[in-house]
């Protein structure tokens, strides 16, 4: 809203000193380009404003950003990769997960789906396994930190969501994971 | 053991007309015997009014030589037909250099098609036998594929599994798009069709016993739940939604029970759902990974995979109850184990250096066969007759499907136009 208004009188302004500074004949396009400029200019900051609410930013009013939000916050980290056939969570995701953990035990209402997945190496229905072996050793550290049980999901995909598709020792890390995502918020 | 490259078959352009949004797979021989058996086919005439709907003799052709123990004879290579089992000339087809000889011809009637055929021995100079199949006319194709069968058993002595049918995963399109579907195909790729879609995976499709049903893991509620699907019908029941990991799903040969690996309990663990009752019974308890169960064909053992000593490998338990005894010592892990219909070996997923590969336990001597070469070989199935299994592998990073000879001798692959193919399961006879 505030930034339509905004929008509406840099219109008004720009409207108006192109109508001071051009010649008459020139008004009515100088008028068009202005107006056409404007229109994409707050399109452009009303699509960014709807994709960061679509990310759940949202428009803080009162310019506190949402600590899940926060790029500096470890809070912003939501993904746990393991080493192969392991489920043991390596000591660098440790202080991440600590943090989110105490994020839950503060907010009670919050909701968390851990989703544990493994590279291709491996048969099929034992991946599921030990995609789901790996997001309960990450919900035994949350829980062992203040989250509480119930505000935890464990799901398993085991292979079947590779995030990275080359049958390279690259891929197959990236893809030997456990991502964090929040279903309630708050 | 001597391999040698056999001409490429690919099918398909005729079939694309009868499923468009299915994937059609192309199937192509890689590896054959040296000494495949020359054998001739001759064009089945339609003795009627019009024509056949479908190349019987060619559809044969083409299923003997897709087998890698038969190489069969070109047409312009055939001597003249015979028009009946009693103007069979052996010496005319030892000229041409075959080795046995399969006449046929199609008789029309009211309702069904007759297609009736003889195969000889030309060796030996003598008729093998004389058949008689009635099929509805838009079954000819069926029809081809018994008369396969029935050829195939008589010059090798082993049945056929021709007319048996392949079902599978299908994986189109990346990211947000990729959707996944459960496929029906014939054993030569034909005929697919699309039995379920979904834009979440769907995973280890099995046939039950009698062929009716297949039973798979969906993840449509974004989660591991097993689903029973009724080929006929498309009626599909949900058959495990318990907490946990719901998966593995194996059908017992009386068709009355389903293993499956559940981890309602904090750990994977096999358990046998009773489908008549409901009744659900535990049967591994380890705080390992117990996992994809495999029946015994007399259903009174269970083959599993457990990593209770450290590495994923493959266990055998007698049913019930009994105490677990590991089977497999050699590579770095075994998995996904397919019984033979004998019962006498497992066909399983070897994991070491190169790879995953597909070998072959036998159960009595307990020795070890490499069958495969691959690096990503997963997800083998027995055809039923036990002569070749089929197998999940990948062709440039694509997944494609692969099929091996039970002796490890003859190879073929199974490619999708479109899109990836992965976890096959033959169907029952």
């Amino acid at each position: 809203m505030n930034a339509m208004i905004r929008w509406g009188l840099i219109l008004l302004m720009t409207v108006l000193l192109a109508a001071c500074a051009q010649p008459k004949r020139d008004l009515t396009e100088a008028e068009r380009l202005a107006a056409e400029a404007a229109a994409a200019e707050a399109e452009a900051t009303e699509r960014a404003r709807r994709e960061a609410e679509a990310r759940g930013i949202g428009v803080d009013r009162d310019l506190r950003v949402d600590p899940l939000d926060d790029p500096q916050s470890l809070l912003a980290e939501r993904l746990v990769y393991f080493d192969f056939d392991r489920d043991t969570v390596r000591p660098e995701f440790v202080p991440m997960l600590e943090a989110h953990s105490r994020y839950l035990s503060q907010n009670p209402g919050a909701r968390l789906r851990l989703e544990g997945h493994t590279d291709e190496r491996g048969t099929r229905e034992y991946n599921l396994a030990l995609g789901e072996r790996r997001a309960q050793s990450v919900r035994r550290i949350m829980t062992l930190n203040g989250a509480r049980d119930t505000q935890l999901e464990v799901i398993s995909y085991g292979e079947e969501m590779p995030v990275a598709f080359t049958q390279t020792e690259e891929s197959w890390a990236r893809n030997r994971r456990v991502e964090l995502v929040y279903e309630v918020r708050r | 053991m001597k391999y040698r490259s056999l001409q490429v078959w690919l099918f398909g352009l005729l079939l694309l007309a009868t499923g468009p949004a299915a994937a059609v797979l192309e199937v192509t021989v890689t590896e054959g015997v040296t000494g495949a058996i020359p054998v001739a086919v001759t064009p089945f005439a339609w003795e009627g009014d019009g024509s056949a709907s479908e190349d019987v003799a060619q559809i044969v052709g083409t299923n003997l030589a897709r087998s890698g123990l038969f190489q069969v004879l070109g047409r312009d290579r055939l001597a003249r037909s015979p028009t009946g089992p009693d103007d069979f000339l052996a010496e005319q087809w030892a000229a041409v250099g075959a080795e046995y000889l399969v006449i046929g011809r199609l008789l029309p009637e009211a309702e069904r098609v007759l297609i009736e055929f003889h195969v000889f021995d030309v060796l030996a100079n003598q008729r093998m036998g004389g058949f008689r199949i009635p099929v509805p006319p838009e079954m000819l194709r069926r029809g081809a594929h018994r008369v396969s069968d029935i050829v195939y058993e008589q010059i090798t002595g082993d049945k056929g599994a021709f007319s048996a049918r392949i079902a599978y995963v299908g994986v189109t399109g990346q990211g947000d798009d990729r959707r996944f579907t459960l496929e029906v195909a014939d054993s030569d790729g034909a005929n697919p069709r699309t039995l379920f879609r979904s834009s979440q995976p769907l995973m280890s499709p099995e046939w039950s016993p009698d062929g009716r049903y297949l039973v798979y893991v969906s993840f449509e509620n974004r989660r591991s739940e097993v689903f029973r699907h009724n080929v006929e019908t498309g009626a599909r029941d949900r058959l495990a939604s318990f907490s946990g990991i719901n998966s593995a799903p194996a059908w017992s040969p009386d068709g009355r029970r389903m293993a499956m690996s559940l981890s309602r309990d904090g750990t994977p663990n096999i358990y046998i759902l009773d489908l008549d009752t409901g009744a659900l019974t535990q049967v591994t308890r380890s705080n390992a990974i117990d996992t994809e169960p495999a029946w015994s064909p007399d259903g009174e053992i269970l083959y599993f995979t457990s990593d209770r000593a450290g590495s994923p490998q493959i266990y055998q338990m007698r049913l019930p109850g009994g105490t677990a005894q590991r089977l497999t010592f050699e590579g770095s892990s075994a998995g996904a184990a397919t019984v033979s219909p004998d019962g006498k070996s497992l066909v399983y997923v070897q994991g070491g250096e190169g790879g995953l590969r597909l070998a072959r336990l036998d159960l009595e001597t307990r020795r070890v066969t490499l069958l495969t070469r691959g690096r990503y070989d997963k997800s083998p199935s027995f055809a039923p007759n036990g002569s070749m299994i089929i197998y999940s592998t990948t062709d440039r990073g694509r997944g494609i499907l692969g099929s091996v000879s039970r002796d490890g001798r003859v190879h073929q692959r199974l490619a999708a136009r479109t899109g990836e193919v992965r976890e096959p399961a033959w169907s029952p006879l």
